[in-house]
């Protein structure tokens, strides 16, 4: 069994490691860079505590090798505040009290972000759906759909692109068997 | 759950993965999205000694009409189905489906062909290719074929693929005039494989009547299945409310699911009649525009 050199940019830092193939991109982020602000909820592919943005597309991280990251970029937490100024997601979950234990915290802003570049104005639904991959054992999740509402305010997006990509429009849904009475 | 230790190549180009494939047999497994495969190997059901991944291969991640068909390249996300205007606007069954798996992230990720690859009865694109009567190109060392996914799902967690293959394409006809299609799934969550999950896509002739007709149904059966005795019920005839119900009675019957964490045989079978129907209709719906 081999070891792999790797090159992967997180957070606009370059980092060259000897791995082996079977470490997990989350373990790679936690273990061999100390980056702890990802966490690991299910290990299972299910609560997307996990979620890191790989080349700027959410990614569940216990499920990517750390090899698959060869020669790209990731973005964790950590890589959210610029200069010390709080994302306006960040600043999100903050005002509207978006987390309780803020376990699934990380990963549900990772999310977010992606979700907000895709659909600047998205809808409750939308958000919703957006986030569907995320779970809170917390919030009930009322206070995480506000935060995101809040950020999509403060970053003063477009009115939602039609083609929302993996935000999925609010006609996607009506148009859908989840929405009551289609 | 930390996998196996393994071996672990990119190749750039299909000859590559081909060849490489070739060198290393069955000891080797095909990466793609990883979504099926990661979650078994750290499960350890599955230990490969190598893996071949797919991910650096240029340009089988495309979603594009030629000829007449829909080509899906194997390497084509799941949330490239969802944003390509025309599988919205052409293929509402497929559109759909790829909403129905899983969530966002998994989306980003998974492949198209890796979910016909992995052939699981639990996943949601086998009965959506099966009712679309499409097609896969597979490459290996012989060269070039197409295999019709009527006949690519052989056994359990089988299919017609050869040692040595690789699906690099997706092809489903394009839906002529006054065709309609939809997907009606049953999960306990979201981002849960289906209770029980009704594919159909349909045509209709001048008169109304069932031109063409494909069911498929999914997690009801060991094998992704067809629900062949509902088709030809409806095949050239009118599709009333009374030939929905007995279609939809008789993929239930057809079906072949086993009782486990989502409900009882019986359970399983009522659904798969109520999603038939509502499926049948909605595709209808769209078929009359
Ligand atoms: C939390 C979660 C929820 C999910 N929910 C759903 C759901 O609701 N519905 C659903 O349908 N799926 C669901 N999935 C499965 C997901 O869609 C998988 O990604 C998919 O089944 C396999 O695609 P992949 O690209 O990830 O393939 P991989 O996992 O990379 O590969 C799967 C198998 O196919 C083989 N393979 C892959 N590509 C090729 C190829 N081109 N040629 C030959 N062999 C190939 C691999 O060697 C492997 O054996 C879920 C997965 C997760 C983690
Ligand atoms: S830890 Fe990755 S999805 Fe739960
Ligand atoms: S705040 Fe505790 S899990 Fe979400």
């Amino acid at each position: 069994m081999s070891m792999h050199e790797v090159n992967v940019t997180v957070n606009g830092t370059s980092y060259t490691e000897s791995i082996e193939p079977r470490l997990l991109l989350v373990h790679f982020i936690r273990e061999v860079l100390d980056l702890t602000g990802t966490h690991i909820g299910c290990d299972t592919s299910n609560c997307g505590a996990c979620t890191v943005l790989l080349d700027g597309r959410s990614v569940k991280s216990c499920t990517v090798f750390a090899v698959q990251a060869d020669g790209r970029e990731v973005t964790t937490v950590e890589g959210l505040a610029e200069g010390g100024v709080l994302h306006p997601i960040q600043e999100g979950f903050k005002e509207k009290h978006g987390l309780q234990c803020g376990f699934c915290t990380p990963g549900m802003m990772m999310r977010a972000v992606e979700l907000l570049e895709k659909n600047p104005r998205p809808t409750e639904d939308e958000i919703r759906w957006g986030i569907s991959g995320n779970l809170c054992r917390c919030t009930g999740y009322v206070n995480i759909v506000k935060a995101i509402q809040y950020a999509a305010d403060k970053m003063g997006g477009e009115e939602a692109v039609e083609m929302s990509g993996n935000g999925v429009s609010e006609a996607d849904l009506a148009d859908h068997q989840l929405t009551p009475g289609a | 759950m930390i996998p196996a230790a393994f071996d672990y190549l990119a190749p750039t180009s299909l000859q590559e993965a081909l060849s490489l494939l070739q060198e290393h047999g069955d000891a080797a497994k095909l990466l793609a999205g990883g979504h099926s495969l990661i979650p078994m190997m750290k499960l350890r059901l599955a230990q490969p000694a190598l893996l071949i991944d797919l991910n650096r291969v240029e340009g089988l991640d495309y979603v594009e009409e030629r000829d007449g068909f829909l080509c899906i390249g194997a390497m084509a996300r799941e949330e490239a189905l969802e944003s390509t205007p025309v599988v919205r606007e052409k293929y509402p069954l497929l559109h759909d489906t790829a909403l129905m798996i899983a969530d966002p992230q998994v989306r980003n990720l998974a492949t198209v062909g890796g979910n016909l690859a992995h052939s699981d009865p639990a996943n949601d694109h086998p009965a959506t290719m099966l009712a679309y009567d499409a097609r896969v190109k597979a490459v290996g060392p012989n060269g070039e074929r197409t295999i019709a996914v009527r006949e690519f799902f052989t056994d359990f967690f089988t299919t017609a693929l050869d040692e040595g293959e690789i699906l690099t394409e997706i092809q489903i006809p394009a839906p002529g005039p006054r065709s309609g299609g939809a997907y009606f799934k049953l999960e306990r969550k979201v981002g849960d494989f289906a209770t029980a999950g009704v594919a159909v896509q349909l045509a209709l002739d001048e008169n109304g009547h069932c031109d063409t007709v494909g069911i498929g149904l999914t997690n009801v059966a060991p094998i992704p299945m067809r629900a062949k005795r509902a088709e030809s019920l409806l095949h050239a005839e009118s599709p009333t409310d009374a030939a929905i119900d007995e279609a939809a009675r008789l993929a239930a019957e057809d079906c072949d699911p086993t009782a486990d964490l989502r409900g009882p045989v019986a359970y399983k079978r009522a659904m798969v009649e109520e999603l038939t129907k509502r499926a049948l209709r909605k595709a209808l719906q769209r078929a009359r525009g």
